[in-house]
Parts: structure tokens; C-alpha cells; sequence
């Protein structure tokens, strides 16, 4: 068996073009790699058959027929969607997300439908129904979530590149715990038609990938105004890999959080000190942003706030959204929810109750107001902000057991940027050689602004050791 | 938060619980209210709540039908668990007089 499974969407593309592999020995490999590891990571839901011969059709497409994994949240004409629970068990989608129509009309393929917490409720990949995903990087870790089944895909070199969502950590969060590269899209740069519904002014679907370019590839393919998603943006989508590779000279970074009580002294901490060094070296102006407890220019407020708007917030649109579950038209009845949705969405209900909503939900909705103004006072100043994705490296299976803030708590350094609506992307940034496990790096700019988040992305990952499928030698 | 309350909630969601999560429930809300009363600690008397962060206004689309977006009936009842005659089957809500 041969390692093609192993190649970068970048690389698999480029050799498929210029005939330097075939799709049939570039399957073999992938499948070959699924076989053998999907049972123990348990990874796929559900698999395309025929995944072979709709790459064939695809070979003269940009995506040129390669596997492409996506989260069990988007609808798949043929292919079960689940979003991992119970409730959708066996459902069959009538229409195609429009994320995963884009993939195919570019020559992707969809391989398989990954694990994920169920609704996308969680950071652990544990809520789901099914049962956890382990990570591939130390399968007694977990790999995060809620795009867990995704980022472990890539990690595990089960698909060439994937496909996964965030509403607030949910690609860079298990991005980082696996040591992969995830792109979170400024809200409605990317359309949530055929996406089960989880927080809609927050949901972002986004690339899952081997490296920084790749990420480039799949934002290009999947960006865009859809007439289904009115929240999706008329802004000019550009060329992501045009800009790519031009440096990060006068770059203007921001260190933030590190100064936060729960990351002083930890390796997360110095891994992002030390990637600021990098960038440093590479021509960026680099500065440390203080943090506030209150709003103040010049100094970034503490994510501790976005928790309880993200916690108000997801679990009132998780209360509306998770209402049209009657088991009547599809699916199965209110019985079925699991206990992170029952949780969320009895939350949910109680703070948009009369009597709690102004206490609770517009409160929290002026909060956000609050991060809104300290973004674009400080992206005035600064044209990126770097901070670790994670406070720490992937805690061990059955570490979100029974503890209901278990995601917000491992999200908070995300939550910030998701509340606004910014883009980020992790990239890994630390690695521990006794544990396998990663440290990742979020680099976060203004909205529209994925360009800048990709360049300076792709600057440190070029520049360091940590990605595991550009190891080159010193 | 009072098991009563939760029992109020698990009505208006629609969410049949058990006795013995109710407690559960309770006390899980408990701390989870407890970090979102963290917010009171911010003035926000003159801040303007954000309901959506895109900017945009008034998204309409032409008022007609969009053929490609339409199910025929077979798929329409496809993923029913009970249909009748090409209807789906539900609960009766209304008493027959």
C-alpha cells in the first residue's frame, strides 16, 4: 500500500493534474487508511459507496475528484445526515447543502459524513450519539469538537482535505487538539443553507486541512452570496491563494489573553510568545494588547464575558432552532435528544421567557455590542490578533462527562472573535513529543479579512516545524 | 433553580424529562446562570443590543417560485414515519364535535 492518503489537497491536486498519480491508487490509499483505522478512531458515519466513480467525473475540475470529509451537519443528497443524534437517525436529506453542491460542482468528492458532538453542542466530539471520536494524534485524548469526526479525518489522513463548521471553536478548537490547520470564516462569508441549524447569527461553515494553502483552496470553492442564505454577504469574495504567500512584513500583530489567569505560565502561553517571535523575525510589528475587565481602548477586553453571551445567545437560538424537531414531517420525536440538547435547549427556553429575556438575552446581545466596539477600536491599531486557540492541549476521554460549561470553558479564547462574527484559523503552533499532542495558534483579523488570517497562516507555518505534513529538514 | 421551574420549562420546550433528571437539570442551570450573571458586571444602560453582525437590511427575494427548490411528493414524505394516501399522518390536536 502506498501513502498517497497522506498527500496535502495542494500537493494531491497538483500531482492528479499533471498525471503524476492516478485517482484509483490515490482511493486505494484513503480507503486503505480507513479500513484499517476508521473502527477504532470511529471517525465516518457513513461512507459513499461510489465515491470512486463521482471522482472520475471530477478530474477535470479544480478539486480534480479528490475525498473530501465532511461534518454529519450538511445536508447529502444519498448520504445519511445525522448531525450525530438520534432525533435525524436514518434520515435521508431531499436537497444538498449548498457548502457541499459548491464541493462537487468543483470536482470534490463527498467521501464520508463525520462524527461531531450531536447538534454541534459540545467541544469534545463525545456529546455524539454515536459515540466519541478518539484523537489520531493519542486516541486515549479526545480530539474536540464539535467538528471532532472532521479534524480527526485529516489528521488521520482518512480524507484529503474536510469540511466542518463553527459557532464558537468548533473547527479551530479540534483544528488545534489535533495539530491540523482550521479556518473559521467571517459570519456570512460562507452559506448555511442545507447546515442543520445549531446558532444562527453565529454558525460559520469552514475548511478543515492538512495546511494553510489547502485552507486557501476550499475557501475559494465554498465562499460566496447564496440566494438561500439571506445572511450571506454581497462582499467581493478575492482569489485566497493570490495573496497568500506575500509575508507578513509590517504586519501589525496584537499578542492577546496570554495574560489571562488561566494561561499564564502554560504552554500554550509561550507557544503564542514564541510564534510572535517568529512573526516578529519575518518583518511583523509585533505588540502586546493588555487585557481589560472593562471596555478601554487600547487594551482587549477579557473573554471571560463572551462565555455568558455565547452560553445566552447559542442556547436561545438552540431553543428556536431545535423546535421544528417533531418527528412528524422527518426524523424522530422530542424523546430522542440527547442530554447536552435537552440541556441547551431548556436554557435556551428559560432565558427568551417572559419575564427573563431582558435580564438574560438582551443583556447578552449588549455584551456583544461591547466586543463589537473593542474589535474595531483595536483592528485600527492592529491588523491581526494571536492568541492560543486552546488553553491547553487535548484532555483525555470522558473529560466533558457531566460538566455543562465543559465547551464554553475550553472555547473562551474563540468565543470573542465567533460573538463578532471575525474570522480566525488555527494553525498548530507547539507539539508535545511524549503525548503526540498539539498545541494551536488563532490568528484572528476584522471582518472580510480572511486573506490577512490565511497570509499570516501560512508565513508561520512555512517558517516553523510544527505542521506534521511539511516536516522538512533543518 | 427550583425543580418546579424546571418542570415549567421542560413544558414549554416540550421536553419530556424524568423525576430524577429534574434535579440534575436544576443544578446545571444553577451554574451555568451563575457564569452568565457575570455580564451584570458591565454597564450596558447605553449600549444597543446585537442581534445579527453582517450589516445587511431588508434581504428579500423576488416573490416567485424557484422550480429547483421544489420537493415532489414522494420526497416531501420520503423520511415520514407514518403517511396516509400521500398525506403525512399526525396526532389529532382538535375534538371531534
Amino acid at each position: 500500500m502506498g501513502t498517497l492518503n497522506t498527500l496535502t489537497l495542494t500537493d494531491a491536486i497538483r500531482k492528479l493534474h499533471n498525471n503524476e498519480i492516478t485517482l484509483d491508487a490515490l482511493y486505494a490509499d484513503v480507503n486503505s487508511a480507513v479500513s484499517s483505522k476508521n473502527s477504532a478512531l470511529n471517525i465516518y458515519l457513513a461512507q459513499d459507496k461510489y465515491a470512486e466513480k463521482s471522482a472520475e467525473k471530477g478530474t477535470l475540475s479544480l478539486l480534480r475528484g479528490v475525498p473530501i470529509a465532511v461534518k454529519d451537519n450538511f445536508l447529502t443528497v444519498g448520504l445519511p445526515t445525522t448531525a450525530s443524534s438520534k432525533v435525524l437517525d436514518g434520515f435521508m436529506p431531499p436537497y444538498e447543502s449548498t457548502v457541499t453542491s459548491k464541493l462537487k460542482k468543483a470536482g470534490g468528492v463527498i467521501f464520508g459524513k463525520t462524527n461531531m458532538d450531536a447538534w454541534a453542542h459540545g467541544s469534545s466530539t463525545e456529546t455524539s450519539d454515536y459515540g466519541p471520536t478518539k484523537n489520531p494524534r493519542n486516541p486515549e485524548h479526545l480530539p474536540g469538537g464539535s467538528s471532532g469526526g472532521s479534524a480527526a479525518a485529516v489528521a488521520a489522513d482518512m480524507c484529503i482535505a474536510a469540511i466542518g463548521s463553527e459557532t464558537a471553536g468548533s473547527i479551530r478548537q479540534p483544528s488545534a487538539w489535533c495539530g491540523v490547520v482550521g479556518l473559521k470564516p467571517t459570519y456570512g462569508r460562507v452559506s448555511r443553507a442545507g447546515v442543520v441549524a445549531m446558532g444562527s447569527s453565529l454558525d460559520c461553515p469552514g475548511p478543515i486541512t492538512k495546511t494553510v494553502e489547502d485552507a486557501a483552496i476550499l475557501l475559494n470553492v465554498i465562499a460566496g452570496q447564496d440566494k438561500y442564505d439571506a445572511t450571506t454577504s454581497p462582499v467581493q469574495v478575492p482569489d485566497f491563494t493570490k495573496m497568500l504567500k506575500t509575508g507578513v512584513k509590517g504586519v501589525r500583530v496584537g499578542i492577546a489573553y496570554i495574560d489571562h489567569e488561566k494561561l499564564v505560565g502554560t504552554p500554550a502561553a509561550k507557544a503564542v510568545e514564541q510564534a510572535a517571535e517568529v512573526l516578529q523575525s519575518l518583518g511583523a510589528i509585533v505588540d502586546r494588547v493588555p487585557l481589560s475587565q472593562t471596555l478601554k481602548d487600547n487594551t482587549i477586553l477579557t473573554p471571560d464575558y463572551a462565555i455568558g453571551v455565547y452560553t445566552v445567545v447559542q442556547r436561545g437560538e438552540v431553543s428556536s432552532n431545535l423546535a421544528r424537531y417533531d418527528g412528524i414531517r422527518y426524523g424522530h420525536d422530542r424523546t430522542h435528544f440527547g442530554d447536552e440538547a435537552k440541556r441547551r435547549i431548556m436554557l435556551g427556553t428559560f432565558t427568551l421567557s417572559k419575564g427573563y429575556a431582558d435580564k438574560y438575552y438582551v443583556k447578552a446581545q449588549q455584551v456583544r455590542s461591547l466586543y463589537i466596539q473593542n474589535f474595531r477600536q483595536l483592528f485600527s491599531r492592529y491588523d491581526v490578533l494571536i492568541s492560543p486557540t486552546s488553553p491547553g492541549y487535548a484532555l483525555k476521554l470522558g473529560a466533558s462527562k457531566d460538566n455543562p460549561m465543559f465547551g464554553e470553558l475550553e472555547d473562551m479564547l474563540e468565543e470573542p472573535s465567533s460573538i463578532t462574527g471575525l474570522p480566525g484559523i488555527n494553525v498548530p503552533c507547539g507539539h508535545d513529543k511524549k503525548t503526540n499532542l498539539y498545541l494551536g495558534l488563532n490568528i484572528v483579523s476584522a471582518q472580510w479579512n480572511e486573506g490577512l488570517v490565511l497570509r499570516a497562516g501560512y508565513a508561520f507555518e512555512q517558517n516553523t516545524y510544527w505542521n506534521s505534513w511539511l516536516k522538512k529538514d533543518k | 433553580m427550583s425543580t418546579a421551574v424546571v418542570q415549567h420549562i421542560a413544558k414549554l420546550a416540550n421536553i419530556p424529562i424524568t423525576s430524577a433528571e429534574e434535579k440534575k437539570l436544576a443544578d446545571g442551570f444553577t451554574t451555568t446562570l451563575g457564569v452568565v450573571d457575570q455580564l451584570k458586571k458591565l454597564d450596558t444602560s447605553t449600549v444597543e443590543p446585537t442581534h445579527q453582525v453582517t450589516g445587511l437590511q431588508n434581504v428579500l427575494r423576488d416573490d416567485g417560485i424557484d422550480r429547483d427548490r421544489m420537493f415532489t411528493q414522494e420526497q416531501a414524505l420520503a423520511n415520514a414515519l407514518h403517511t396516509h394516501n400521500g398525506y403525512i399522518v399526525v396526532e389529532q390536536i382538535l375534538d371531534q364535535e
